[in-house]
């Protein structure tokens, strides 16, 4: 990434001027494709967004294509309706600490295939990648099976077991996720400065100071973007919450989607509300973290 | 999966540096201390990932409710296969429409992409909003958007019917369902390529192009012969990335109608079969070693793809 910016600034003056120069027809044809395409682009999601602000025994009489009937009454709905208050609950008692481990594992992992030259690395980063590749489904029967027959004492999981249990749902996902982060970091941490190791190490300071004192505060841009992305993919995960909660109330928000169908039936607006705020934690990522976001997803494909 | 810390890597190998130019000496603490870090992910990986891919070939030999003991489980061969290809009416439309999906996703929404993202790079005022609007479906779930698009879609209420004055039930018609599915499901991919590809274009070194200005190419030469060969590593990772995410669609079909009607995936089938009532085991293992098999091809490509560099 970092070369990247570095391009893309040197760039920049040359080809503002030429762009300054003269507005070639060309170029205006260009910025009308470019400008229908990004406003029919938003169309689907500003739909929604003004829908689910408009009142359904309005829109039901005047048809969609009118302007009136204005109300936030769909949100409060849709909110007590789907019960949202325990399913984000139960997304973040998910997706938190889902999180936090799979970016402390691929840490480790990431850590020792960067800093040491041993036989295994690249066998080691490439069962971790490909891990993170597979269709979830070629895993799920023996997955399955086992969550069913792994007993889980009470006081863990209500369900007796791992299947139906907030444990085995955020284990699977950090299994899942580990390899993607522990890739962008490996390469992320070879680009470290090695002088600083070489005078940590003179200096005496073992493995743990040099993982835990230098290595992870200087991965902090790194671990900031994966973040964001992991909380936005661990958020958005529908199949494994989907077969392994087996009941409806521990389901997290976006699988939850589901069960809001019977109830939000033919009520559109209402549905439009109901979605929008299950968009709204990821519409905070893309407005507030679009950088971040775009940084963990582009480290993963061009390197250094 | 009891037996889930007989990993390959033991850790006396673990332990066993080869020394860069003697460089790197462990010792005591740091040797426990460097296993555990490699240890502890790669059972996570191990055990929740590969353990389980490989019981699903196993288990795509046998017959097995799943109700019983492992000693319940009967061995019958390749006949699970031969089920799935001769005596199972869903599987060719369900692989039918993963080839659809993948020919639709790369035809359409991938070059789409790049076609974008080609656009952008080429310092436009204002490419920050179009960059955003481009990328606003990438951070919704596709369950989310199959909900979403339903306000289009739908037959009595939707906006496709009033702008086209038509009764089609877009999502429920098994003649129509998958083309909505794919426009849906494109809205999103497009955007992804997109950002993949102008982050690789960005990294294109400028003076390539200059280059091939001064000897006289076009923009579209220079585009196909310069920075096209010089986007190899992207152009593989672009085209790896849409087969997997064929392969693995699932979400928006499952919000839908769980994958019948017209949009059978072989995802969706897997599921079926070990969710629904009638969870027949060795036959939906067949289905995901299919799946596996596949996917395994297209990740080596992409594996041997990024560590190219690697490996020097």
């Amino acid at each position: 990434m970092s070369t990247a910016t570095a391009t893309r600034q040197q760039a920049t003056p040359a080809g503002t001027a030429k762009a300054r120069r003269r507005l070639s027809p060309a170029r205006v044809v260009l910025y009308v494709f470019v400008t229908l395409t990004a406003l029919a682009w938003l169309f689907p999601a500003v739909w929604a967004v003004l829908n689910s602000f408009r009142d359904y025994n309005y829109t039901s009489v005047h048809g969609y294509a009118s302007l009136g009937g204005f109300t936030f009454q769909n949100y409060l709905n849709a909110w007590e309706q789907g019960e949202f208050t325990r399913h984000f609950l139960n997304s973040l008692i998910i997706t938190v600490p889902a999180v936090l481990l799979t970016l402390f594992l691929a840490s480790c992992v990431a850590f020792v295939v960067a800093r040491y030259s041993f036989r295994f690395n690249l066998t080691l980063l490439g069962l971790f990648t490909a891990a993170n590749l597979l269709p979830q489904q070629a895993l799920l029967i023996p997955l399955y099976r086992a969550y069913r027959s792994i007993p889980l004492p009470l006081w863990m999981s209500d369900s007796g077991q791992l299947l139906d249990s907030y444990w085995g749902l955020i284990l699977v996902n950090v299994a899942f996720q580990t390899g993607f982060c522990t890739f962008v970091l490996s390469n992320y941490m070879k680009a470290l400065p090695h002088e600083m190791y070489e005078a940590a190490r003179v200096d005496g300071a073992g493995v743990p100071t040099q993982f835990f004192r230098i290595t992870l505060p200087l991965c902090r841009p790194a671990l900031a973007a994966l973040a964001t992305l992991q909380v936005t993919w661990i958020y958005n995960e529908f199949f494994w919450a989907t077969v392994l909660m087996q009941s409806g109330a521990k389901f997290p928000i976006t699988s939850s989607l589901n069960n809001l169908r019977g109830q939000f039936f033919t009520d559109y607006n209402l549905l439009s509300a109901g979605s929008i705020v299950i968009a709204f934690p990821v519409l905070v990522v893309f407005f507030v973290l679009q950088k971040q976001f775009v940084a963990g997803l582009t480290l993963g494909s061009t390197k250094g | 999966m009891s037996d889930l810390p007989t990993v390959p890597t033991a850790p006396a190998e673990a332990a066993a540096p080869r020394r860069r130019g003697g460089r790197v000496r462990v010792t005591g603490t740091d040797r426990i201390f460097l296993a555990l870090m490699v240890i502890i992910p790669t059972v996570m990986v191990v055990g929740w990932v590969w353990l389980p891919a490989i019981a699903s070939v196993v288990l795509s030999f046998a017959r097995w409710s799943g109700v019983g003991g492992l000693d319940t489980i009967q061995w019958i061969g390749t006949e699970n296969y031969k089920n799935v290809f001769t005596n199972y009416p869903p599987f060719a439309p369900a692989l039918r429409h993963n080839v659809i999906w993948l020919v639709f996703l790369f035809v359409l929404p991938t070059l789409f992409g790049i076609f974008l993202a080609v656009l952008l790079d080429r310092e436009l005022r204002g490419t920050r909003f179009y960059q955003t609007a481009f990328f606003l479906p990438v951070v919704l779930s596709l369950a989310l958007i199959g909900f979403i698009w339903q306000l289009i879609y739908s037959r009595d209420q939707g906006l496709l019917n009033a702008v086209l004055g038509t009764q089609v039930d877009w999502y429920g018609d098994s003649r129509v369902n998958l083309w909505a599915v794919l426009v849906a499901a494109g809205w999103k991919h497009a955007g992804y390529i997109m950002l993949l590809y102008l982050a690789g274009l960005k990294g294109v070194d400028p003076s390539l192009r200059e280059a091939a200005t001064v000897d006289g190419a076009g923009q579209v030469r220079t585009f196909f012969s310069v920075v096209l060969p010089v986007m190899r590593p992207i152009n593989i990772i672009v085209i790896v990335v849409t087969v997997i995410e064929s392969l693995r669609a699932f979400d928006i079909v499952w919000v839908i109608n769980k994958g019948t009607n017209g949009l059978e995936l072989i995802s969706t089938l897997v599921t079926a079969n070990v969710v629904g009532e009638a969870s027949r085991i060795g036959f939906g293992s067949a289905l995901a070693t299919i799946m596996l098999v596949i996917s395994l091809v297209f990740i080596t490509i992409f594996l041997s793809t990024v560590m190219r560099g690697e490996r020097r």
